[in-house]
């Protein structure tokens, strides 16, 4: 089986229909949905958060069978995602695009079970302790876009789980539990 | 009902009526009554509101309503006519339907003969619109040029002569006919100084045109030759059959499908169908096109038929937009054969028991080869398999791709088609592959390959 990096392709990823958008309604529905499969799979394995539709994107070419997405199919298979609420475009122009392989909903989830981890169900941690301290290596958590991060702390922040408090510099902002 | 005074007339499956060998068809009439009005009690039956077809040999009554049934058209020898009336032109004649009558005999038996002792008088009422004085001309003309007398004798050339009459367009014969002596003032006259003047142009037109119609009436002859060289070959290869290798064969065979579509030898025109003209046409083209249809594998595009029928017609060639009419109008009859549009816009004949899932299976058993599997296939392929043009083949995978049945591949190197695995990979476990099914086999004739 072929492989892109750790990352096993399933065979249907040598079939070269699958990299052209496919005019049919009903077949096409079913390729958008493989697409969005593989997309949040390999995001998910690699920690990929952002995808430059500009930009070199490892699953959007195959070079065995020499076939590679359009930019038209690209969007389409990104909006298809966003339309669910699995991605959201960064820009008007959607050339940038956010992948949540998990919701946001789940992050917060992550956070609390972090904190719940650590024994910071009241205690304090700075946001970049969270993105790259010890404690969150091997979590999902572990790297985690700062968009994505900023997200799931303010949904927290309205439920009165934590509270975010500023300092001087970005670099500086920290986060108060009250679980 | 025709009964048995008339000699029945066969007609084609899409109800044109079937010709005797050189006669062509001079002028049509729709709505017409043929009766015998003095004399009710003969046997002549009374036929209504029918299309009536003047030939250079028979006057033929097609029933109207439904013309394609056959079995009740009749049809009057023009041998066994022995005097048409002149139009008489009464009062009355002016408020009725216009007539036109003739004398026909009649055997003992009460049949219309060629050689009979008694006589009826046969009168043609015309309610449908139609020029009236124009079809006694052409009656006059044909009855008079004696075509039936050189059937089967085809050294004589009087039909040939008949049919380049018929063939040059007859408006002169219009309802301005030579009595017209009333003298016509104010915007009627100019009208008519106009029409003279057409006249008159027309009439040196046709001066000029003289040598094409010596040119078409030799047409004719080189029809009939050819008729002549396919019976020829016809009969030598049977009687030699033991000694002619297969490639003369081959030859020969090429040289009779060449000579058979050679001629139609009475082509509806616009000249002798006037109003009917699509409908003839339509009816013409239906059976016509069984052969090349049968040949094509039941779908043919109408630009090859279009270039077909016109080399049949040979010089009464029709537009595409006639061919177009002529398609639409099949709707209205009961012919074997319909108009098709493609999405992609793509016009097709086909026959009606054509269909799809045979197209379909074949195509889904070419695309399941091994090679194909894995490399797909194109147009070109499809078309090398399934015997029909590359542009024929392209509608049949598009229409199995809208069906679900293929999906394509637009890349570099060309477009092609693949089978359609989209359906078959189970969405919830993209990396499944199911032992048994379309997926299973496409997976392993990718991995004997690589």
């Amino acid at each position: 089986m072929q492989k892109l990096g750790e990352f096993k392709l399933p065979h249907f990823f040598n079939y070269p229909p699958y990299f052209t958008l496919q005019p049919v309604r009903d077949t096409r529905e079913k390729q958008i949905q493989l697409w969005k499969e593989l997309i949040l799979d390999y995001c998910k394995t690699q920690k990929t958060f952002v995808i430059a539709l500009e930009e070199e994107f490892p699953l959007f070419t195959n070079h065995v069978i020499e076939r590679s997405l359009t930019h038209e199919a690209r969007e389409a298979f990104l909006s298809a995602l966003v339309s669910e609420g699995r991605a959201e475009w960064m820009d008007k122009g959607h050339r940038k695009c956010l992948i949540l392989w998990h919701r946001i909903q789940d992050w917060a989830d992550i956070l609390i079970q972090f904190a719940k981890d650590n024994g910071l169900e009241d205690g304090v941690v700075t946001i970049e302790e969270i993105r790259s301290g010890t404690e969150s290596q091997g979590t999902d958590l572990h790297g985690i876009d700062r968009t994505i991060l900023n997200r799931a702390l303010k949904l927290l922040e309205q439920k009165g789980k934590l509270v975010v408090f500023k300092g001087t510099s970005t670099d500086d902002e920290g986060v108060k539990f009250s679980v | 009902m025709v009964g048995n005074c008339l000699p029945p007339v066969k007609i084609t499956g899409s109800g044109r009526p079937v010709l005797e060998p050189n006669e062509i068809e001079c002028f049509f009439l729709s709505g017409v009554d043929l009766l015998c009005e003095d004399d009710p009690t003969t046997s002549f039956p009374h036929l209504k509101s029918g299309l009536l077809i003047l030939t250079t040999h028979r006057l033929l009554w097609l029933p109207e309503s439904d013309a394609s049934s056959g079995g009740a058209a009749g049809g009057v020898p023009l041998a066994a006519v022995s005097h048409i009336f002149s139009v008489k032109k009464s009062l009355r004649s002016v408020f009725s339907s216009p007539r036109v009558r003739f004398q026909v005999s009649m055997s003992p038996e009460g049949r219309v003969a060629a050689v009979g002792s008694q006589s009826v008088v046969v009168t043609v009422v015309v309610r449908g619109k139609g020029d009236c004085d124009a079809f006694l001309a052409k009656l006059w003309e044909n009855w008079r040029a004696r075509a039936w007398e050189d059937a089967g004798s085809g050294s004589s050339n009087a039909a040939a002569t008949a049919a380049a009459e018929t063939a040059t367009p007859s408006s002169s014969g219009g309802i301005y006919s030579s009595d017209g002596t009333v003298k016509m003032v104010g915007v009627s006259g100019i009208l008519r100084k106009e029409q003279e003047m057409w006249e008159s142009t027309d009439r040196s037109l046709q001066d000029a045109f003289q040598d094409l119609n010596a040119l078409m009436s030799k047409a004719k002859e080189m029809v009939m030759l050819a008729e002549k060289m396919r019976l020829k070959l016809l009969s030598g290869s049977n009687s030699q059959t033991n000694a002619t290798n297969d490639e003369e064969m081959g030859s020969k065979e090429e040289m009779q499908d060449w000579l058979l579509s050679v001629g139609i030898i009475s082509p509806v025109t616009k000249e002798s169908a006037g109003a009917l003209y699509h409908q003839q046409l339509s009816r013409q083209l239906a059976d016509f096109i069984k052969v090349p249809l049968e040949k094509a594998g039941g779908m043919i595009n109408l630009i090859d038929i279009y270039c077909l029928f016109n080399r049949a017609r040979g010089t009464e060639l029709i537009s595409p937009d006639d061919l177009l009419q002529a398609c639409s109008l099949w709707e209205k009859f009961d012919v074997p054969v319909v108009l098709r549009k493609f999405d992609s816009g793509v016009m097709v004949i086909q026959t009606k028991s054509h269909s799809d899932e045979e197209v379909f299976n074949n195509v889904k058993m070419l695309v399941m080869k091994p090679d194909a599997l894995r490399a797909g296939i194109s147009a070109s392929d499809a078309a090398r398999t399934l015997g029909v043009a590359p542009a024929m083949a392209k509608e049949h995978l598009l229409s199995a791709e809208s069906k679900g049945l293929l999906c394509r591949d637009i890349s570099p190197d060309g477009f092609r088609f693949y089978i359609n695995l989209f359906a078959e990979i189970d969405q919830d476990d993209i990396y499944l592959v199911k032992d048994r099914g379309i997926y299973a086999s496409w997976v392993q004739a990718n991995h004997s390959h690589a």
